[in-house]
């Protein structure tokens, strides 16, 4: 047994503790536990002992608050939490950051009982690439390529609330066209992602052919993205002032067959899982997150909406006119991580009504703005117009001017609320970009779902909220 | 302003509240500045009267403007669907805001980014350590003053040896 489980013995001092003074708070004891060694600096402080892991360090519980408060104790809580009789059997594993069920590079600090999980602290920064600092020295034409990577399973939804908050400071109205193939392709970037997270979810609890399945339908969905934007992934096709291109001749047809395909694919899915007896078993009332739970963390988009909280921004605080679509909120119940599952399934089937319809009332017209200050003239116009060729010539040196002042847009994406917040002191970059991202909250939730639980359902309750890292961690 | 609006701001002489729009769109929300002394009392009343979702924390750096750091919170009314952004200023040196992790559990991480990023100091936090960049990290990446680097381009053609 290594060193960390005993230290978290009955608040047996270790040598670091000795040296906190009888009036320190315990923040102030927190806040000193780790004076780490900086690297470059003469003094260094060695860590306390061998299997210290500076400020990560799931620590005794007396000293660690801040994990208390997320196991549930203040706020209404389902969580029943015994007095816990401390013995030997008490372990701190660490499950990821290579974990594959962790989707990425997150890290759990697991602090287990037996098989039951005490205590979750979740760490994240892996990976962690600035790009919040990128933006600041990107153009506003560049920007969109940069946020397209953030959440790189839903890069439309990125892109649309980039283009929307910077369009927001330009006043800029776009042409419905180019609104509603905003919508359509949003829309069909939901049915993907969450494709790809049931089919996931299924791979992570044991129901393997789930994963082909839902890879097989999502292919569809990319396939018709590459038609339409040239690339699978990272399209940077919505753009300030519109989008790059219109869309490719046919497109009617393909999504048309595609809502067929993916509608049957999703029925199949239905009868695959939800009398599924192990699926069934390996879910229902486990990682359960209560509505007042989701509402202090933050957590939006479907796990909010399995939780019964009826929150979607699309009906809400409606952009690109999504509003003037018929389509319904699918909720659930008891916010466990088959409802989320349910949740997910119901809303591909009615982001593909939003995009039954759009194929039905698309308007003619332009696909972006024909203001030549912020988009590119048509290539052709460069031959023949001297402005053309000016206006051409100043947009890709400069870029775009845009006026002072901040203004913050939300999409819902479809890990939940997707947030730009820009402030701009004028000039072609922003001085700010600030981006609210879902699974950064999500992530935060995880301790109130997966305390006084199995290590087996800290996998599922992590399956079905669906965290994407390069959204945490941007 | 609606009624909603200024029943929150009511108590607080010093709020500036200023209505903006979502491109394209008719949803509206509500940018209120506040001096960071009323911070948690504007948090616990905003929590009271229905603003009891929690979106976002961050901080902006203002770089020569006179207080420099800016800490906006996001807030969400889902009953009234309200949104508000609500922002104070606090100077440079010794940039502390207290700390709401008491009013939304949800602040916890974003404050410890802000901390990480920015630099911003939150009291009474109660794990305030860096989230995103390494631990022995030195600086504040998000500040204005903080060296972003570069790779030295070398241009052969130019160089003495050829």
């Amino acid at each position: 047994m290594s060193d960390a489980p005993e230290n978290m013995e009955a608040g047996e001092p270790n040598g670091d503790l000795e040296t906190v003074q009888p009036e320190q708070t315990v923040e102030e004891a927190r806040r000193t536990q780790h004076e780490i060694w900086v690297s470059g600096t003469e003094e260094r402080m060695p860590f306390a002992h061998a299997t210290d892991e500076g400020s990560q360090e799931l620590l005794p519980s007396d000293l660690d608050p801040a994990l208390d408060i997320q196991r549930g104790v203040a706020v209404d809580d389902d969580y029943v939490v015994p007095e816990r009789v401390i013995d030997d059997e008490r372990q701190i594993i660490n499950m990821g950051p290579q974990h594959p069920s962790t989707h990425g590079v997150l890290r759990l600090h697991l602090e287990l009982e037996g098989e039951t999980v005490v205590r979750v602290k979740p760490i994240i920064g892996y990976l962690h690439t600035g790009m919040e600092k990128t933006a600041e020295t990107l153009s506003y034409s560049q920007g969109s390529t940069n946020v397209t990577r953030m959440d790189y399973l839903a890069p439309f939804h990125n892109e649309l609330a980039f283009s929307l908050a910077t369009e927001q400071l330009l006043g800029l109205e776009v042409p419905a066209r180019a609104s509603a193939i905003r919508i359509l392709m949003t829309e069909l970037n939901r049915v993907s992602s969450h494709l790809l997270s049931t089919a996931t979810m299924g791979m992570d609890i044991g129901a393997l052919s789930m994963m082909i399945y839902g890879w097989r339908e999502r292919e569809i969905c990319l396939d018709f993205f590459e038609k339409t934007t040239g690339l699978r992934m990272n399209h940077n096709y919505i753009r300030v002032g519109g989008v790059a291109a219109d869309l490719p001749d046919g497109w009617e047809e393909d999504v048309v067959v595609l809502i067929k395909k993916v509608n049957d694919g999703v029925d199949e899915y239905e009868e695959i899982l939800n009398e599924n007896p192990i699926f069934l078993d390996r879910t229902l009332g486990v990682g359960v997150l209560t509505p007042a739970e989701v509402k202090q963390y933050g957590v939006t988009g479907p796990v909010a909406r399995a939780s019964g909280v009826d929150w979607d921004l699309r009906k809400a605080a409606p952009y690109c006119g999504v509003d003037q679509y018929q389509f319904d909120v699918p909720l659930g119940k008891h916010g466990d991580s088959f409802d989320r599952y349910k949740v997910r399934i119901d809303e591909i089937r009615q982001s593909l009504r939003i995009a039954e319809q759009i194929v039905a009332t698309i308007p003619s017209g332009d696909y972006r703005s024909t203001d030549a200050k912020v988009t590119p003239p048509p290539r052709a116009r460069i031959n023949e117009s001297m402005e053309a060729l000016i206006h051409h010539f100043k947009l890709f040196t400069e870029g775009a001017n845009v006026p002072p002042g901040t203004a913050y847009q939300s999409v819902e994406g479809p890990r939940g609320e997707i947030g730009a917040y820009i402030v701009s002191k004028g000039g072609a970059r922003p001085w700010r970009l600030r981006w609210r991202a879902p699974s950064f909250a999500a992530v935060q939730a995880l301790p109130a779902m997966m305390t006084d639980s199995l290590i087996a359902d800290v996998i599922a309750a992590l399956a079905s909220t669906d965290p994407v890292l390069g959204d945490v961690d941007r | 302003m609606n009624e909603l609006i200024a029943t929150l701001v009511e108590p607080f002489d010093a709020a500036e509240v200023e209505l903006r729009s979502y491109a394209s769109s008719e949803t509206t929300y509500h940018a209120i500045t506040i001096p960071v002394s009323d911070w948690v009392g504007f948090a616990l009343h905003a929590h009271e009267i229905g603003f009891d979702t929690f979106i976002d924390l961050f901080a902006v750096d203002h770089f020569t403007e006179a207080p420099r750091f800016e800490v906006t919170l996001n807030l969400l009314s889902m009953t009234a669907k309200e949104r508000i952004l609500v922002s104070t200023r606090v100077p440079y040196d010794g940039a502390t805001v207290p700390t709401i992790t008491d009013v939304f559990q949800g602040a916890n991480f974003y404050e410890r980014e802000a901390y990480d990023l920015l630099g911003v100091d939150f009291p009474g936090h109660p794990d305030l350590t860096r989230i995103l960049m390494p631990d022995d990290w030195v600086g504040h990446p998000l500040r204005k003053d903080y060296d972003i680097g570069e790779v030295p381009v070398e241009f052969k053609a130019g160089s003495a040896d050829l």
